[in-house]
Formats: structure tokens, sequence, C-alpha cells
């Protein structure tokens, strides 16, 4: 494995006596694109939290890029490279989509014109350039999470975390949604993904963490961590595991050994 | 951005042809208060439209303005035109010492609107209490007309001092809607989280925008005091001069180029015709002037420069 891109090591928050995430350990290698899934509340959003500089850790460090970023704020990150997109998304609602756009890519671009171009080139590459001009509120639910996606692009990041781009979007729209994230990994950006649509997991990330109750409890490939009995307790509680595999016995692969039966809905929500 | 500078030289061109032309006084103090007005409103809108912090007390600035004019003067014996630049930039080091404070702990909303009444008045007490200011008497400054004192014989004269003020905060207006620093301040305005999250550091973008409309309310404070060659407390720090800034900028609209300008003019045309026509009756005008507030608030939301927009909407709000 090449020097990590991004380095977790021991983090933890606490938020009074809640303890959100424990102790957690990972590492991201450049120019991979991997998943971080868990069931609701688990600590997802808080990890990206700390990650991207929104919170600082109690405890533990990241490293990003070869540097020390624990506890820097937010904007030094962003402008380090790495660039987080929220779940509940996070328009400037009264400018157009082409204005929203260029606020990322002014991080690099000075003058207006060029970050106005950039932009234009970022909305092409997530399929949004046919709304450009209209103002980013009028955009439907699909179009607001293009937007979140093409905002941070445009910021040319070099790590890319991806709060559920994928959920409130229907199958027709989250299958127009994963060629977009899987050509922004092909084009050399390191990706990292909280997804509850498994469908979408299995799909893309080449490597899984599962978090739950704020502790790391698997990583592996989809296919591994989607077996994994202690992620299987985590989603649908203790002993379920066992239930499920007397109650289905010799059935294995019937379904293809990536898709456990815990998973057969898509999105556990 | 070419568009916008073309439209503000027309503007200032038209203004500068009615002044030309202008015989009567009533038409020029009328030209010159509301060229004042917008000052004030375009100066708030830097601050309050385009970087989304409401000021309830931007008199700190506009006193701090007119103190520094009128001593500088008076005190120290300073040529006019030499204070002007004094004046403008100790108004935009108060913006920085109140933007470090307030913007450094993350105050805002109604927070930061009364932190900054809050130093309008400790201002205001300040200027009763010391000195230099020549406590609560105010300050005169000697009556001298000629363009070295910028004392003007004429209303002319003042027309031209504001309207230039008026035109440079137009300029910088226009640059923010299309420059790198104006984008990251509106995005800061319209989300300050997804603003960070793409590199914006919300603390200097909150931090430049109230030094640059602090210093444009320090221009106010000294045109004021070269027109009226008097300030005290109250006329400098008291909530007067705050509301007007930006009640003329919410009625003309917020976060728009003409908006103030428009809000302004407005403004001072209700309050003559209501004086005029309820002139026997006083304090009948102030209430006409409250209650057309309220509808314009109410039903034009985005003040008279979206009336355009807010009509449309209601229209098809209706239809659908």
């Amino acid at each position: 494995m090449a020097e990590p891109l991004l380095g977790l090591a021991g983090v933890s928050k606490s938020f009074g006596g809640l303890r959100a995430v424990q102790d957690v350990t990972l590492e991201v290698a450049p120019g991979t694109l991997t998943a971080l899934i868990g069931p609701n509340g688990a600590g997802k959003t808080t990890l990206f939290a700390l990650m991207s500089g929104f919170l600082a850790p109690d405890a533990g460090t990241v490293r990003f890029a070869g540097a020390d970023v624990t506890g820097l704020p937010a904007h030094r990150i962003a402008r380090a490279g790495m660039t987080r997109t929220f779940q509940i998304v996070q328009p400037f609602a009264a400018q157009t989509v082409r204005e929203n756009i260029a606020v990322g890519a002014h991080l690099h671009e000075a003058r207006r014109r060029d970050a106005l171009a950039a932009a234009d080139a970022v909305a092409r590459r997530v399929g949004l350039d046919a709304h450009l001009g209209k103002p980013a509120a009028d955009l439907t639910v699909a179009g607001r999470k293009r937007l979140e996606l093409a905002r941070a692009l445009a910021t040319r990041p070099r790590l890319l975390l991806l709060d559920e781009v994928l959920a409130g979007l229907n199958p027709q729209e989250i299958a127009e949604m994963i060629p977009v994230v899987r050509g922004i990994a092909a084009d050399g950006v390191t990706v990292l993904l909280i997804e509850h649509v498994m469908q979408a997991v299995m799909n893309l990330a080449e490597h899984v963490w599962v978090l739950a109750q704020g502790r790391l409890i698997a990583s592996g490939t989809p296919a591994q961590v989607t077996a994994d009995e202690a992620v299987i307790e985590a989603y649908l509680g203790h002993g379920t595991a066992r239930r499920l595999r007397s109650r289905a016995p010799g059935a294995g692969g019937a379904a293809g050994p990536a898709a456990g039966p815990a998973f057969a809905g898509g999105a556990p929500r | 951005m070419a568009r916008d500078l073309a439209a503000i030289a027309a503007f200032a061109l038209t203004v500068l042809a009615i002044t030309a032309w202008a015989e009567s006084g009533v038409l020029l103090t009328f030209v010159t208060m509301t060229l004042y007005a917008a000052l004030l409103a375009q100066s708030w809108n830097l601050l309050g439209g385009y970087g989304g912090q409401f000021s309830f007390g931007h008199a700190l600035f506009f006193g701090t303005g007119a103190y520094v004019q009128v001593i500088a003067q008076v005190t120290h014996g300073l040529n006019a035109w030499l204070a002007l630049p004094l004046a403008v930039g100790a108004a935009a080091a108060v913006g920085l010492a109140v933007g470090s404070l307030t913007f450094r702990y993350g105050l805002k909303g109604s927070y930061f609107a009364l932190v900054t009444l809050a130093f309008a008045e400790v201002f205001r007490i300040l200027a009763v209490s010391v000195g230099f200011t020549g406590g609560g008497v105010g300050m005169m400054l000697p009556l001298k007309e000629s363009f070295a004192t910028m004392q003007f014989g004429s209303r002319k004269g003042y027309v031209v001092l504001v309207l230039g003020f008026v035109v440079a905060a137009l300029a910088l207006t226009a640059w923010l809607r299309h420059s790198r620093f104006g984008a990251r301040l509106q995005a800061v305005r319209d989300n300050e989280d997804a603003a960070r999250a793409v590199g914006v550091d919300p603390f200097r973008a909150k931090l430049g925008a109230i030094v640059l409309s602090g210093a444009f309310m320090g221009a106010a404070g000294a045109s004021y005091v070269q027109m009226f060659q008097y300030i005290d407390p109250s006329i400098a720090f008291g909530p007067a001069t705050s509301v007007e800034a930006l009640v003329a900028a919410i009625v003309g609209g917020m976060g728009t180029l003409w908006g103030p300008i428009l809000g302004a003019a407005a403004l001072h045309a209700l309050a003559e015709l209501t004086r005029n026509l309820f002139g026997q009756l006083p304090g009948l005008n102030m209430v006409i002037y409250g209650v057309v507030l309220v509808l314009i608030v109410t039903f034009v939301p985005r003040g008279l420069a979206g009336s355009g927009q807010s009509l449309r909407e209601r229209l098809g709000r209706r239809d659908g």
C-alpha cells in the first residue's frame, strides 16, 4: 500500500455523554474509491466532520497528504485538498447553479471569468450543464445532489468526501448518478463515500469500513463486510446472524455471496 | 461588470445634469439628502445585503467619521481634504476592531445586531463623557465657505461631493458582484458551512465587508459635518442614522446594486410628500411613513429592486 492520502489514528469525539466516534483508525490510499457504511446514528457524518475540520477530535490525529491537519479549520483543510459534501444539501439558494459552482472554483481561480469557465466545465462533468442559469433553489432533489457534488469538485480536491449523495434519489436517478461518481474517481480523485444505498456501495467501492455506535467493527471488500456477522448484527440486531444462517441452510450463493440477505432490500433506513 | 459600470456612469451623469439645471433650493436639497441617504444605505448594504450581517449600529462608523472630520480640523487645524481620509480610515479601523471581536466569536443574526447597537451606544456615551469631543454640547465647524475648506457656497458642491462617494460605493458593489471576494462573501451570507467546505474563510470575508462598509459610513459622517457644520453625540452615534441606513436598504432591496438608491429615493419622496400634505398635523407623516414600510416589507419582501420578481411569484401562486 502506498503512502496513505488520509490517515486517522485513534480519533475520538464525544458530545456530552454520547461517545459519537471512538478510537477510529483507518487509512485511505490515494486513487481509491472506498466507502464508509453503518446503521443510522453510527457516527459516520461525525467522522466526516472530524476529517474535514468541521469538528475537532477530542483525541487522536488526522493526517492528510503527509501533514497533520488535526483541528485545523475547515477552510484550511479544503485548501489542502480535502473537500466534503453535505448529506442535507446546502446550496447557496439565492444564487444560480453557475454561481454556486464558481464559489468552489474560486479556491484556485482568482479571476471571476476563469472561475465561471471552470464552473461550466464541472457542470458538464456532473450533468448539470442544462441548468447553469437556474437559481439553485429551483433544482430538483437529484439536481441539488449533483450541485453539491459539482461545487466540491470545482475545488479540484485530491480527496472528495461524499456524504450520502444518493440518499433521496429514485432508482433511475441513482443509476444515473453512479457513473458520475465512478467517472470522478477514474479522473484520479480519491473518493470516500458515506452511503446507505448498498447497491451503490457494492457497485462502486473497492474497500468498505463499517462503523457502528462510533466504532469501526469491520473492514474489507464489500463482499467480505456484508457477510460479516458483526456487521449483520449491527444492522439487524443481536442474534440475527445466527437465525438467518439457520433459516437458510446451505443456500449460500443463491443471491450471490456479495448481497447478503440482510442487505437485499437496499437502503436500510 | 462593464454593464454595471455603464449604468453607474449614466446614473452619475443624470444626477449631475439635474443638479446643473436645477434652480430651486428645494429640489437641490432633495437631491443632496437623497444621495446622502443612498450613501448610508449603500454602506449598510455592503455588510448587510452582501454579507448577511445585519448591523443595528452603523451610526458607530458614521459618528466616528464625523467626529474625526471635525476634530482634525477644529482641534488640530488640519485641512478638510486631509481630514477626510483620516475620517474614512478611522471608521474603517473601528469596523476592523468591531469585526475582529464579533466575527472571531462567530456572533451572527440578532446577536450581531445587538452587539453593534451596544457599541454605538457605548461610543455615544463616551462622546458625551470625554473632553476632546466637546461633550454633550457637540462640536461646531467654523463656517468658512470655500473649496479649500470643503464648505461650498451652493448646495451643488455638496451634491458633487456626496455623489462621488455614492458612485464609489456603487462601483465597489459592482465589483463585489463580479469578483472572488464578492462571491465568497455572498457564499458566507447564504450558507456559512457550505462556504467553509469549499475553502472560504468566513472570518476574512465578513471582516473585509465590515471594513469597507465602515469606511463608506465614515465618508457619510464626514460629509454630514461638512454640510451641517455641527455634530453632537446623539446625531453622531444615536440610532436614527443606523435605522435610516438599514431601512432604506431593506425597502430598496438588500443585496442588489440599485436597491439602496431606490429605497433612499422612495423614502425621501414619501417623507416630503407626507410632510407637505399633512404638515398641519404633526406626527401624521410618521404614521404614513410607518404604514408604507409595513406594506413594503409584507408585500415586496425583496424590496423595490426585487418587486418584479415578488409580483411574478404572487401572481404565479394565484394561478397555480
